[in-house]
């Protein structure tokens, strides 16, 4: 169980550039995926919706109700391309763990994963979620009312607040990343035992679909939920009602 | 978990994530954005067409079912106008028809009246003038009273038969 990653260290020479070279081949699988789905729902569009316009059109209606739940749409509508790209990236992210994992040999290095089942990964969509609610915050109030907002409802509560960024960053990642990892050890244990041979294949092989079926769900829950916080926290950011 | 922090996938998983939303922006759900906007527009102008069409179509019915009503009463009116004019013609020929015969009968009324007293005018003067002659014959022969008689009753059968 004791897997490891391939790590290329020192990229380009830099010292501190170490390079996951499993996260960026899944990143950019995932993102060739998501794209791939997204350009042929939408390359024959029409007046008249027809097989996967209807199913592209629904997510966009999807999304669109997300944002529209905590926030006007006027407002809103800016960050629908955000919304719709966090949504799909991250649940290509988290199901692409799910049917197979390829480790190499003999280095036991784990090439095939979830991307999302590292901290580093969740935890960068995390900060970079947070650092776009701040700047939306900051340019479509004005820095006075941003600001202003760390005095709210009390302006003793402004220690709060701030730890409050970062618990919310560090929450947003870290829900991400727990669960998906989660989901990758219980696979890779299932898989570990169903690989043991044999009575102990026929034991593993109801859990680990159990589990597989149980992961979809998860995958999907944990992106919804990384979408929707990300709108509940630039709605708070930018919206006026409080 | 790796034992350094790979900002490499930091930097990564940013610019694929930037990339990745101007691609999904350029070829996925801005012409999908696009298309539901317009088909909004497209279905709310073919809702208010199709309710201006209704309103036209009522406005037409009722035209109609006025020009309808109208001809109806308009027909109505022409038979009945018909009606009354035949029945007018009918009295006038029936009253023309009494009054030529009133007219005929007093004609001939009065035809008859003249013709008969043309016809006693005629034998009074007859009658004179058969007297005269009459008289002129007793006065010439001089005859007796039975012969006398006899000869005025001859005459007068005479008269009675030109008469």
């Amino acid at each position: 169980m004791d897997h490891g990653d391939p790590i290329y260290y020192e990229l380009f020479g830099i010292s501190w550039l170490h390079v996951n070279l499993s996260n960026i081949m899944m990143l950019t699988i995932s993102a060739v995926i998501v794209f791939s789905l997204c350009y042929f729902s939408a390359r024959k569009i029409s007046m008249k919706p027809t097989g996967m316009q209807n199913v592209f059109e629904w997510l966009v209606d999807f999304i669109k109700g997300i944002i529209n739940s905590t926030m006007d749409w006027k407002t809103g509508e800016r960050f629908f391309g955000l919304g719709i790209t966090i949504f799909l990236f991250i649940l290509v992210a988290n199901l692409i763990g799910i049917p197979f994992m390829i480790v190499s040999e003999p280095a036991h290095d784990v090439w095939w994963k979830s991307p999302t089942a590292d901290p580093i990964i969740t935890m960068t969509f995390a900060v970079m979620v947070i650092v776009l609610t701040h700047y939306y915050g900051m340019t479509m109030k004005g820095p006075k009312e941003y600001g202003k907002g760390f005095l709210r409802p009390k302006a003793f509560l402004l220690p709060l607040n701030i730890i409050e960024e970062f618990a919310n960053t560090l929450t947003l990642g870290m829900r991400l990343f727990g669960n998906l990892y989660a989901k990758e050890i219980l696979l890779a244990l299932l898989a570990g035992a169903g690989g043991a041979w044999g009575l102990s294949t026929l034991f593993a092989t109801a859990p680990m679909v159990a589990w597989q079926a149980f992961s979809i769900f998860l995958a999907t829950i944990q992106a919804f939920i990384f979408l929707m916080l990300t709108m509940v926290y630039m709605a708070h950011k930018v919206s006026d009602d409080h | 978990m790796p034992e350094v922090i790979t900002w490499g996938d930091t930097i990564f998983a940013i610019l694929t994530f930037a990339i990745l939303l101007a691609l999904l922006r350029k070829y996925a759900w801005g012409p999908v954005f696009n298309m539901m906007k317009e088909r909004e527009e497209h279905i709310a102008n073919e809702i208010e067409t199709a309710e201006k069409n209704r309103q036209e179509a009522e406005t037409y019915l009722e035209q109609q079912r006025q020009e309808v009503e109208n001809a109806r009463a308009e027909a109505r009116e022409i038979v009945e106008n018909s009606r009354k004019s035949g029945e007018n013609q009918r009295e006038d020929i029936v009253k023309q028809a009494h009054e030529e015969a009133n007219r005929l009968k007093e004609d001939a009324r009065l035809e008859i009246k003249r013709e008969k007293d043309q016809a006693i005018n005629e034998v009074r003067d007859q009658v004179a003038t058969l007297s005269v002659l009459i008289a002129s014959k007793v006065i010439d022969q001089q005859l007796d009273e039975q012969e006398q008689e006899q000869l005025i009753e001859n005459y007068l059968k005479e008269v009675g038969e030109e008469l």
